[in-house]
C-alpha cells in the first residue's frame, strides 16, 4: 500500500480542504457546525489552526481522516494523502487511516487503551497492513528511541499507567509515526500536560516532523505558541476562517480583530497595542452566530455594514483576513 | 465516534425527560394487582376452594371461569385473586422486616465506624454470600413448611442487601459539609442521622426495598412452588403452579401459566419502578 | 507487582475466603438450635424412635455438649469429608452427594454455557447495533432478568414437552448425547434469568467501553471494525463481565434445586428439596455447606483473576 505513494503524488499537498461547510440534524434541528472552512498544509509545512473551544478547529481536523459526527452532512472537499475523503468508502478510509494521515490527541490517558501493552499500542497499525510481528517490533523499539524514551526495551512490555503523562505523549508521537504518514493532526497535544513537559512534547513534535518530513496540521488554543512553531496559522472562529497568515507576521500585524483579540489577551507582552483590552462576551458557536460577521457583537470596530453579509477574505500585508477593515486593525 | 456537540446533547436531555411508557404500565399493573388481592372477597366470581370435578381443568374462556378450572375444578380467576394477598404480603413482610433492619444497621455501621463497621460489614458480607433461597430452606428443614419461617429467614438474607447500600450512601452524605455543621452545632448523632441523613437517603432506600420484594416475592413463591412454602388450603400464586405441574404435562396447562404470569408480570413491574426509582436518584445526584 | 506481595495477596484473599466460609458454617450449624424447643424434635420430625436413638442423634449432633464444641464436632467430621447420616435413607450423606454431582454439574455447566454465551452475544450485538436492536434487547433482557426459575420452568415445559413434544418432560436420560437432550430445557429455564442480568450489565459495559476515547483513536488509526471491538471493546469490558458472570455461575446451584424439581431429576437440588420437606437436617446441612464452599470459591477465583485481566487493578488495591 505504501507503494501506491508514487512520484506525482509528492507534489500534491498532504492535506486541501476547499470550502467545507457541515451541519448535522435534519429540518427545524439542524444544527450548522463548520461554514466554507478552507485549509491547505502542503508536504513538511507545519500549519496551525487556532481558535476557542466550540469554534470547530477539532471538528476540521477530525475531518481530514473522515471522522465525523453521526448524520453530518457535508459540502465542499477534503483531500488527505491524494484520497478523497468525504467520498471515500470505509475500505479506503482504512487504509487512508492506515498508511497516510496520522492524528495525535489530547489526552494520552484516555487515548491509549490501559489494558493493553504499550508495544501492542505501537504495533496496531503496522500489524493491521500485515507487517509481521518482529519487523513491527523493530520499528516501534526504534521510534520509542526516537522519541526520547529511555529503556524502549521494557516500555514495550509495560502498560500506560505506568507511564508520565508526558512520556505517554511521546509514545502517541510514536505511534502517529509508525506509519510513515505524510499528514499528522495534532489536536491540542500539549494542553493535558504539565506546562514543563508542554515544550518538550512541542519541541520533539517539531524534530520528528522535520526528520521524517511530514505535514503538520497543529490545532491549538494558543495562538503565541502556534505562532512560534507554524510556517503558517489559520484563525478559526464559529465554524469559519476569520484569518489565515505567516506565523512570523502574526504578532506584528494581525489582520482580523478577533486575532487580535487573541493576542492581547494572552498574558504575555509583545508590544505596545493598547486599542482592544479584552474580548468582550463569550465565544460562540456557529448556530447561534448573528447573520452576517460572527464576531461583530464582540468587535470594537463593528458598525451596521458588519452585519450585511459575511465578509470575504481580502488580503492585508502578509495576511488574509474576513474583515472589512484590516486596516483599522494592524495600519 | 462520538464528538460532544452541546445542541445535541441538550435534544438527547430533552428526549430522557418523556415519562416512559414502561413505568405507567407497570405502576398501574401493581395498583391492579394490589387492589384485587385487597378486594378479592368482593371481586371473586366464586370462591377460591369450592372444587368440582365436573368442571375440572375447564380451558380459559368457559362460561363463568374467565380463566378455566384447575385440575379439581376451581375457579383460576378467582384462586388467583385470593392468592395475590399471600403473594404480596409475604414479601412485603420481608421488605418491611430487612428494610428496617438493614437501614439501622446500615446508619450505625456508618456513623459509628471503627471496630462496630468493621464488624457489622463483615457479618453483612458473610449473610450476604449465603444465597438467600439456601438460607429459607435451611430454616424450613429445622420448622417444617409454613410462610412465617422463611419470611424470617428472607429478612435476615436481605438485610445486607439493603444495609450495604444505606452504609455507603450515609458515608457520602455523612462526609458532606452540612452534616458536620450539624454536629458543630451540638446535635446529637442519633437526631442528625434519623433527622438529616434518613431523609437524605430515603429515595435510594425506596428504590433498593423495591427491589429486594421482587427478590423476595420470587423466592418465597419459588418455596411455595416446592411444597416448603404456604400450607394447603392456604395458596399463593406459586402453590398454584405447583398443583398445576400435572395438569401442564397432560396438555392443560393454564392453571399454571396464568399464575406464573401473575409472578412474572409483578417482578417485572416492580424492577421497572425501583430502577427508575434509583434511576432518578441518580440522575439528580449527577445535576447537583 | 513482585512474587511476594502476590503471594502475599493471594494468601489474604483465600483467608478471607475460608474465614466466610467458617462464619456461614457457623450458620448452618446455628440454624438447628435457633428453633424453640428441643431440638432433637426438629431433628427427627416426629420419627418415632427408641430411647436410644435419641440419644445417640443427641451425641451425634453434639446436643449433649455446648454449642461451640458441638459445632467443632461437626465441622471436624466435615473437614473429614464426613458430613453424617441421613435420616431418610439411612446411608451417608456424602456418598448421597456425590452420587449425585453428575446430574447437577452438568446441568450447572450447560446453564452457564448458555447463559453466559447467549447473555454476552445479545450485550455486544446490542450495544454495537444500537437504536431498535438495543431496545429490543433491553426489554428481552428485563423480562427475562425478572423471570423466577420455576416459571421458565413451567413455561418451557408446557410449550416445549407437552405441547410440541421436543423434548422429554422428566428424567436425566442415559448416554452422554441423550443427557443433553434431557438436560436442555432444564439448563434453559435455569439460565434464563441469568442470561438477563449478563445481557443488561454485559450491554452497560460494552456501551461504555465503546464510548471510550481510546476506541475513537483506535478507529482514527485505521484499525478495522471487527479488530476495534475485539482488543479493545471486549477486551477492556472483561472484568466487570467476569465478576457478575461468577455470582451468577454461583447462584445457579441453588437455582438447581428448583429446576431439578421440576423436570423430575435426581440431582443434589432436588435432593435438597425432599430432604428439606422431610426434614432431613443432615442432608439439608450437608448442602448447603457445600453450596456456600462453591459459592465463596467461584467468587474468590474471580477476586484473584482480576488484576490480571485489567492491569490497572494492583495487588495492593485488592487487597486491603
Amino acid at each position: 500500500m505504501l507503494a501506491k505513494t508514487t512520484e506525482a503524488a509528492t507534489h500534491r499537498d498532504a492535506l486541501g480542504i476547499t470550502g467545507l461547510s457541515l451541519a448535522i440534524g435534519t429540518g427545524a434541528d439542524t444544527v450548522p457546525l463548520l461554514a466554507g472552512v478552507t485549509v491547505r498544509v502542503g508536504r513538511g509545512e507545519t500549519v496551525g489552526l487556532v481558535g476557542e473551544s466550540g469554534s470547530g478547529k477539532s471538528l476540521t481536523a477530525r475531518s481530514a481522516l473522515g471522522m465525523l459526527p453521526r448524520g453530518a452532512r457535508t459540502t465542499g472537499t477534503v483531500t488527505a494523502g491524494g484520497v478523497d475523503v468525504l467520498g471515500a468508502g470505509r475500505r479506503e478510509l482504512r487504509d487512508l487511516r492506515r498508511t497516510r494521515v496520522s492524528m495525535i490527541f489530547q489526552d494520552p490517558r484516555a487515548s491509549i487503551n490501559p489494558v493493553r501493552r504499550v508495544g501492542d499500542y505501537l504495533t496496531e497499525g503496522l500489524r493491521a497492513r500485515g507487517v509481521s510481528a518482529h519487523a513491527a517490533g523493530e520499528k516501534a523499539l526504534d521510534l520509542l528511541g526516537q522519541v526520547g524514551i529511555r529503556d524502549p526495551l521494557g516500555a514495550l512490555r509495560r502498560f500506560p499507567h505506568e507511564f508520565s503523562g508526558g512520556m505517554l505523549q511521546r509514545v502517541m508521537i510514536a505511534g502517529a509515526l509508525s506509519t510513515e504518514p505524510e499528514l499528522l493532526l495534532a489536536d491540542e497535544p500539549t494542553t493535558a500536560l504539565d506546562v514543563t513537559t508542554q515544550a518538550e512534547v512541542v519541541g520533539l513534535l517539531k524534530d520528528m516532523q522535520r526528520a521524517h518530513g511530514t505535514g503538520m496540521l497543529f490545532v491549538t488554543h494558543d495562538l503565541d505558541l502556534a505562532a512560534a512553531i507554524c510556517d503558517r496559522v489559520y484563525v478559526m472562529y464559529a465554524g469559519r476562517i476569520v484569518e489565515e497568515a505567516a506565523g512570523s507576521a502574526l504578532f506584528g500585524a494581525p489582520a482580523h480583530p478577533y486575532t487580535r483579540a487573541l493576542l492581547e489577551a494572552s498574558p504575555s507582552v509583545h508590544g505596545d497595542r493598547a486599542v482592544i483590552k479584552a474580548i468582550r462576551g463569550r465565544p460562540l458557536a456557529l448556530a447561534e452566530s448573528p447573520p452576517g460577521c460572527s464576531f461583530r457583537d464582540r468587535c470594537p470596530l463593528a458598525d451596521d455594514a458588519c452585519a450585511g453579509a459575511v465578509p470575504a477574505h481580502r488580503r492585508h500585508g502578509a495576511s488574509t483576513a474576513a474583515c472589512l477593515r484590516p486596516e483599522q486593525v494592524t495600519p | 465516534m462520538t464528538l460532544t456537540i452541546p445542541a445535541l446533547r441538550a435534544r438527547s436531555a430533552r428526549r430522557r425527560r418523556r415519562r416512559p411508557l414502561g413505568l405507567v404500565l407497570a405502576a398501574a399493573f401493581l395498583l391492579a394487582v394490589t387492589l384485587t388481592g385487597l378486594l378479592a372477597p368482593v371481586l371473586a366470581p366464586r370462591s377460591p376452594d369450592a372444587t368440582s370435578l365436573l368442571d375440572s381443568l375447564a380451558p380459559p374462556g368457559t362460561a363463568g371461569h374467565l380463566l378455566g378450572t384447575d385440575s379439581t375444578g376451581r375457579d383460576v380467576l378467582s384462586r388467583l385473586m385470593y392468592g395475590a394477598r399471600l403473594s404480596l404480603i409475604a414479601p412485603l413482610g420481608v421488605v418491611l422486616l430487612s428494610g428496617t433492619a438493614g437501614t439501622v444497621l446500615g446508619l450505625l455501621a456508618a456513623r459509628a465506624g471503627g471496630w462496630v463497621d468493621a464488624v457489622l460489614s463483615r457479618g453483612m458480607d458473610i449473610v450476604f454470600s449465603f444465597p438467600s433461597l439456601l438460607l429459607a430452606m435451611l430454616v424450613v428443614a429445622v420448622s417444617g413448611p409454613g410462610l412465617l419461617a422463611p419470611i424470617c429467614a428472607l429478612a435476615v438474607g436481605y438485610t445486607p442487601f439493603v444495609g450495604r447500600v444505606v452504609r455507603s450512601a450515609a458515608m457520602q452524605e455523612g462526609a458532606r459539609p452540612y452534616m458536620e455543621s450539624y454536629r458543630v452545632m451540638g446535635f446529637g448523632e442519633p437526631w442528625v442521622a434519623v433527622r438529616h441523613l434518613l431523609p437524605n437517603i430515603l429515595p435510594m432506600l425506596v428504590a433498593q426495598s423495591a427491589l429486594a420484594f421482587g427478590y423476595a416475592l420470587t423466592d418465597l413463591a419459588a418455596l411455595s412452588y416446592l411444597g416448603l412454602g404456604v400450607r394447603p388450603p392456604a395458596a399463593d400464586w406459586g402453590s398454584m403452579i405447583s398443583q398445576a405441574q400435572s395438569a401442564i404435562l397432560q396438555g392443560a396447562p393454564w392453571s399454571g401459566l396464568i399464575p406464573g404470569l401473575a409472578v412474572l408480570l409483578t417482578v417485572v413491574s416492580v424492577n421497572v419502578l425501583g430502577e427508575h426509582l434509583g434511576g432518578s436518584i441518580g440522575r439528580k445526584r449527577e445535576g447537583a | 507487582m513482585t512474587a511476594r506481595t502476590l503471594a502475599a495477596w493471594i494468601g489474604k484473599r483465600a483467608l478471607g475466603a475460608v474465614l466466610t466460609v467458617l462464619a456461614a458454617s457457623i450458620l448452618i450449624y446455628g440454624a438447628l438450635r435457633l428453633v424453640p424447643g428441643d431440638p432433637v424434635l426438629a431433628l427427627t420430625a416426629g420419627r418415632r424412635l427408641t430411647p436410644e436413638q435419641i440419644e445417640a442423634v443427641r451425641h451425634r449432633y453434639g446436643l449433649d455438649q455446648g454449642f461451640l464444641q458441638g459445632y467443632l464436632g461437626w465441622i471436624g467430621d466435615a473437614l473429614r469429608l464426613d458430613l453424617g447420616t441421613s435420616f431418610n435413607y439411612q446411608t451417608g450423606v456424602t456418598s448421597l452427594i456425590t452420587g449425585r454431582l453428575g446430574v447437577s454439574g452438568l446441568l450447572v455447566a450447560y446453564s452457564a454455557v448458555l447463559a453466559i454465551g447467549f447473555g454476552t452475544a445479545v450485550a455486544l450485538v446490542s450495544a454495537v447495533k444500537g437504536g431498535l436492536v438495543d431496545r429490543l434487547a433491553s426489554v428481552a433482557a428485563s423480562v427475562t432478568t425478572a423471570t423466577p426459575t420455576f416459571v421458565a420452568a413451567i413455561g418451557l415445559l408446557a410449550l416445549f414437552s407437552a405441547g410440541l413434544g421436543w423434548f422429554p418432560a422428566t428424567g436425566a436420560g442415559d448416554g452422554f448425547a441423550d443427557r443433553l437432550w434431557h438436560l436442555t430445557l432444564p439448563a434453559v429455564a435455569m439460565s434464563i434469568a441469568a442470561f438477563g442480568v449478563l445481557a443488561r450489565v454485559g450491554n452497560a459495559a460494552f456501551a461504555e467501553e465503546l464510548g471510550r476515547e481510546h476506541v475513537e483513536v483506535a478507529r482514527s488509526r485505521g484499525a478495522g471494525g471487527a479488530a476495534v471491538i475485539r482488543r479493545h471493546v471486549v477486551r477492556n469490558a472483561l472484568g466487570p463481565l467476569l465478576t457478575v458472570a461468577g455470582l451468577l455461575v454461583a447462584s445457579l446451584f441453588v437455582g438447581s434445586a428448583v429446576v431439578e424439581t421440576a423436570f423430575g431429576l435426581d440431582g443434589v437440588g432436588s435432593l435438597l428439596v425432599s430432604s428439606v420437606s422431610r426434614q432431613d437436617f443432615p442432608v439439608v446441612q450437608g448442602i448447603a455447606l457445600i453450596a456456600v464452599l462453591l459459592f465463596v470459591t467461584v467468587n474468590t477465583l474471580v477476586d484473584l483473576a482480576l488484576p490480571f485481566i485489567d492491569p490497572r487493578v494492583t495487588v495492593g488495591g485488592l487487597g486491603r
